[in-house]
C-alpha cells in the first residue's frame, strides 16, 4: 500500500491510543488527588500526583511555559484535555486521528469513519466546565470510545496491510505508555521506605494497576498483597495481560514479521530483539539490572523501532540503486 | 398529496418537465405522479430528513472556497427524481458523444497540424493567443489519440424537446460521485419505485472508467497500474476523488506519493517503489509539475511532464485541454463537428456574444440587464453576472470589469431554463435545473445512461452550481 496511507493509519491508531492512555493516567491522578495525601517533602515536588501526567508524557516544560508558577490541578486538566495548542491533549489526539481517517476514507471502512467522526464531533462539544461536572464520567467515555473504535476496526476491516498498520500503531503506543507509567510511578512510589505496606502505599499501587486495567487481574493471579516486584512482573513479563510489555511486543513482532515478508528489514530484527528480551526475561534479572534502567532501555528500544518503522515503511527514502533495479524489473 | 392543482407556477413561461400547462403530468412522469399523489406530505418530509441525515453521517461533503465556517458541508439533495424519456436521452447521448469526438479531434489537430486554422474555420489568435493553449504539447502523441478521457457536458432544456449545450467541461469535471450516490440514496429511500419504473442502471460507471483508463496505458504494458491523483483532503472535491479511487479499486495518490526516475513514474509504497502507468489526475495543468509549469506548486510531481512527453505515463485528461472548453472556443464547436466529422451537430449551442468583437460588445453593454455575462475561463459559477437578477450597482461594477478587458468575457441570452418539481420547506415547488452527463473515452466514446442534475434551490434562481447554493437530484433515464 501507499506509504502515506500506512503512515496515516499507523498514526491514527497511535493517537487514539494516546488519548485513551491520557484519560487513564488523568483518571487515576484525579482519584488519587481525592485521597488525604501526605505533604510533599522538599525536593520531591515533582512527585505531586498532578505532575505525573506531565512527566510521563514528557510535556512538563511545555506546560510550565504555558502555565508558569505553581502547579494547579485545574490547569493540568485544561492542558491535557481540551487544549488545542497542546498536540498531545486528548482533543488534539482525536482531531489528528480523525483528520487522518478523513484522508483515508477509501482505505478504512465506512463504519470506522462514522464512529471516529462521531467521536470527534461529540468531543468538540465539550467544554471545561462541562467536564468538571463529571470528571470520571468523561474519562470513562474517552476509554469507551477508544475501545469502541478498536472494536469497529476489529469487526469490520479487511485483514490487509492497512489493518496491520493500525494494530501496529496501537501496540507501539501502548508499549511505550505502559513502560513510562511503570517507570515514573515506580520512582514516586519508592522514595519513602517508611510507607511500604502503609495505606498510602496500597492506594498508590492499586491506582497504578487500575490505570492499566490490571487491578482485578493482579488479585486473581497473585491473591496477595501488592508488591512492586509482582506489579513489575505483571506489567512487564506476563503475556496474558493485555497491556503488558510482553503482550505488546508479541503483537508488534508478529505484525512486523508479516509486513516485512521475506525482505530483511531492520524494523523486524529490532522488534525481534525487544521481543526476546521480554519473552526470555526473568523478574529477578530485571530487579538486579535495576527496574528503572531496564525500562529506560525498553523505552529507548521502542523509540528506535519507531524510527525504523518510519524509514522502512512510512516515509521511505529510496537509495538510487534500489529505484533503478525496480525500474528495470518493471519494464 | 394535493399536487397538480396546487403547484405554484409563478413563472408560467418556464417549461415544467413534470406537468404540462394544464397541470397534468407528462406521459413519462405519470407513474411517478400517481405514486407521489398517494404519499402524504409527512412521509415525504420524513424521507427528506432521512436523506439529509445519511448524507451528513457518511460525510458526503464538498468544501466551499472562501467560506471559513463551512469547510465541509453536505451538498443539498432533493428527493424528487428528474425523469428523462428514452427518446430524449438518445438525442442527448448521441449529441454529447458527437461533441466529444469533435472536441477530441480538435485537440489532436491544434497540437499537431492545425488544419482547422489553415482552413480558416477557427482564427489563429483564438487558439495560439489563448492562455490555456499549451505550446509544450505541440507534436506530442498521446496513447490512442485520446485527450478527453472524461468530459462533462452541461445541458439546459428550455422546452420538452429543445435543449442547448451551455458549456463543455474538459479539464477535470466533477460531480459524478453525486450522480452515483444520489442513485444509491434513492434506491434506499424508495425501493418500491425502482421495482415498478424501468430506470436505466448507472452503477457500472467506475468499471467503464477503469476499462477506458487501462486501454490508454503506454504501449507494451500488459497489466497497467492506474492511480487517481488528488490535490489532497482539503480540496473541495476530495470526497469524489477518494470515492472514484475506491470504486475503481486503485490507489488515491497525492503529489508527494509519486516520484519520477528515468522518466518513469513511481508510487512510494510500503513494499518499495511501484510503477504507475495511467494517472487520472484531478489537479489542474498549472500545478502538475513544478519543473514544467508553476514552480511554486507543491501539489505536483517534479519530472511528471518529462515522463509524459516521453510516453511512459498517460495522463487523463491530457494536458492542454483547457483551450477547448474555454467559453470563447465554445462558439466554434458546431463548426468543429462539421469540419472534423462531416456531420451536423445534434445538440445546439446557446447563441453567444464574444465581447472581444466591437459590434457585439456594443450590443451587450446596451443590454446588460437582460443577459448573462461570464468570464471565458471562469468555472464553478464564480464571477458571472445574471443580468435580470442583478442590481443597478452590480451591473455598473460589472460593466467596468468588462471594459478593462472585453475579450475576457462572453454574453448569452438569459435562458428560460426548465424547472422540475422540488421538495422545499413550503412543499413541492418548481425549481430550475440543468443536466451534466459524463462522456467517457478510451476504448470507445460512451456514457452511462445517467447524469448529474443540479437544481437551483432558491426561488427564481438560475444558478445551479453547488458552490452557489445549488442542490442535486437523481436523474432517471427511462429504458423505454
Amino acid at each position: 500500500m501507499l506509504s502515506r496511507a500506512a503512515n496515516n493509519l499507523y498514526w491514527m491508531s497511535r493517537h487514539i491510543e494516546r488519548a485513551e492512555n491520557a484519560a487513564r493516567m488523568l483518571d487515576v491522578t484525579y482519584r488519587m488527588s481525592l485521597l488525604p495525601y501526605r505533604v510533599l517533602e522538599r525536593g520531591q515536588e515533582w512527585a505531586d500526583p498532578w505532575a505525573l501526567p506531565l512527566v510521563i508524557t514528557g510535556l512538563a516544560s511545555t506546560y510550565y511555559a504555558r502555565y508558569p508558577g505553581k502547579l494547579a490541578s485545574d490547569n493540568v486538566m485544561r492542558f491535557m484535555l481540551l487544549d488545542a495548542t497542546n498536540p498531545s491533549s486528548i482533543y488534539s489526539c482525536i482531531q489528528t486521528a480523525r483528520d487522518s481517517a478523513r484522508s483515508m476514507r477509501g482505505t478504512i471502512t465506512d463504519e470506522m469513519y462514522q464512529d471516529l467522526n462521531d467521536f470527534w464531533f461529540k468531543l468538540r462539544s465539550f467544554d471545561n466546565s462541562r467536564i468538571q461536572s463529571g470528571v470520571s464520567e468523561f474519562f470513562d467515555w474517552i476509554k469507551i470510545r477508544s475501545h469502541q473504535f478498536r472494536g469497529v476496526t476489529f469487526g469490520t476491516m479487511l485483514r490487509d496491510e492497512g489493518y496491520r498498520f493500525i494494530r501496529l500503531g496501537t501496540f507501539m503506543e501502548r508499549a511505550d505508555n505502559t513502560a513510562r507509567i511503570l517507570d515514573v510511578k515506580y520512582h514516586t512510589l519508592l522514595p519513602s521506605v517508611s510507607d511500604v505496606g502503609g495505606a498510602v502505599d496500597y492506594y498508590q499501587w492499586s491506582a497504578l494497576l487500575r490505570s492499566v486495567s490490571a487491578f482485578d487481574a493482579y488479585r486473581k493471579i497473585y491473591r496477595d498483597a501488592i508488591t512492586p516486584m509482582k506489579v513489575a512482573e505483571l506489567l512487564i513479563l506476563r503475556d496474558d495481560m493485555p497491556r503488558s510489555l510482553h503482550t505488546c511486543m508479541n503483537e508488534i513482532y508478529e505484525i512486523l514479521r508479516v509486513l516485512c515478508d521475506a525482505s530483511q528489514r531492520e524494523a523486524e530484527r529490532l522488534a525481534g530483539e525487544l521481543h526476546a528480551m521480554l519473552h526470555y526475561g526473568r523478574t529477578q534479572q530485571i530487579i538486579e539490572f535495576g527496574l528503572h534502567e531496564y525500562l529506560l532501555e525498553f523505552i529507548k528500544g521502542i523509540g528506535k523501532l519507531t524510527d525504523e518503522i518510519s524509514k522502512d515503511f512510512l516515509v521511505p527514502v529510496y537509495p538510487a540503486h534500489a529505484i533503478r533495479t525496480v525500474a528495470i524489473n518493471a519494464e | 398529496m394535493n399536487l397538480p392543482g396546487k403547484i405554484k407556477t409563478a413563472a408560467t413561461h418556464f417549461h415544467n418537465e413534470m406537468y404540462d400547462g394544464a397541470g397534468a403530468p407528462y406521459f413519462h412522469y405519470t407513474a411517478y405522479a400517481d405514486w407521489l399523489a398517494s404519499r402524504s406530505s409527512d412521509f415525504m418530509q420524513q424521507k427528506q430528513k432521512e436523506a439529509d441525515t445519511l448524507y451528513a453521517r457518511h460525510g458526503i461533503t464538498f468544501a466551499v472556497y472562501g467560506d471559513e465556517g463551512g469547510v465541509e458541508r453536505s451538498i443539498p439533495f432533493d428527493i424528487i427524481p428528474r425523469i428523462i424519456p428514452a427518446a430524449i436521452w438518445k438525442k442527448v447521448s448521441d449529441g454529447c458523444c458527437q461533441r466529444v469526438r469533435a472536441l477530441n479531434a480538435f485537440l489532436k489537430d491544434i497540437y499537431h497540424g492545425q488544419e482547422i486554422i489553415k482552413a480558416g474555420v477557427v482564427p489563429k489568435q483564438q487558439i495560439l493567443g489563448n492562455k490555456l493553449f499549451r505550446r509544450e504539447m505541440q507534436g506530442i502523441n498521446v496513447p490512442g489519440d485520446v485527450y478527453l478521457h472524461i468530459a462533462g457536458i452541461d445541458i439546459v432544456m428550455v422546452g420538452s424537446e429543445t435543449f442547448y449545450v451551455l458549456e463543455d467541461n474538459l479539464r477535470t469535471p466533477s460531480g459524478v460521485s453525486y450522480m452515483l450516490e444520489n442513485r444509491k440514496m434513492m434506491m434506499r429511500l424508495f425501493p418500491d419505485l425502482f421495482a415498478t419504473t424501468p430506470v436505466a442502471p448507472i452503477d457500472h460507471y467506475a468499471d467503464v472508467l477503469l476499462d477506458n483508463l487501462r486501454a490508454v496505458a503506454p504501449p507494451g504494458i500488459a497489466d497497467p497500474t492506474v492511480a487517481v491523483l488528488t490535490p489532497g483532503s482539503y480540496n473541495s472535491a476530495y470526497f469524489e476523488h477518494a470515492f472514484l479511487a475506491q470504486q475503481m479499486g486503485v490507489e488515491l495518490v497525492e503529489g508527494q506519493d509519486l516520484f519520477v526516475t528515468d522518466n518513469t513514474v513511481f508510487m512510494r509504497t510500503t513494499h518499495g517503489p511501484q510503477r504507475v502507468d495511467v494517472i487520472y489526475r484531478r489537479i489542474d495543468d498549472d500545478y502538475l509539475d513544478p519543473l514544467a509549469f508553476r514552480p511554486d506548486s507543491t501539489l505536483g510531481v517534479p519530472g511528471l511532464f518529462a515522463a509524459y512527453r516521453s510516453g511512459k505515463v498517460t495522463l487523463a485528461n491530457a494536458i492542454g485541454t483547457g483551450v477547448a472548453d474555454d467559453k470563447s472556443t465554445y462558439t466554434y464547436v458546431p463548426e468543429m463537428i462539421r469540419f472534423y466529422l462531416g456531420e451536423e451537430p445534434i445538440l445546439q449551442n446557446v447563441p453567444t456574444h464574444q465581447l472581444g468583437k466591437a459590434d457585439e460588445l456594443e450590443y451587450v453593454l446596451a443590454h446588460l440587464s437582460e443577459l448573462v455575462v461570464k468570464e471565458v475561463q471562469g468555472s464553478g459559477g464564480y464571477g458571472m453576472l445574471v443580468g435580470p437578477a442583478a442590481s443597478k450597482s452590480d451591473i455598473k461594477t460589472y460593466r467596468a470589469r468588462i471594459l478593462e478587458n472585453p475579450a475576457n468575457f462572453i454574453a448569452q441570452p438569459t435562458l428560460a431554463l426548465s424547472t422540475c418539481p422540488t421538495f422545499v420547506q413550503s412543499g413541492i415547488v418548481p425549481r430550475h435545473v440543468d443536466l451534466r452527463p459524463y462522456v467517457l473515452s478510451g476504448k470507445t466514446v460512451t456514457l452511462v445512461p445517467g447524469a448529474l442534475t443540479r437544481v437551483a434551490l432558491s426561488e427564481g434562481s438560475l444558478v445551479v452550481n453547488s458552490s452557489q447554493g445549488g442542490g442535486t437530484k437523481d436523474t432517471w433515464v427511462l429504458e423505454q
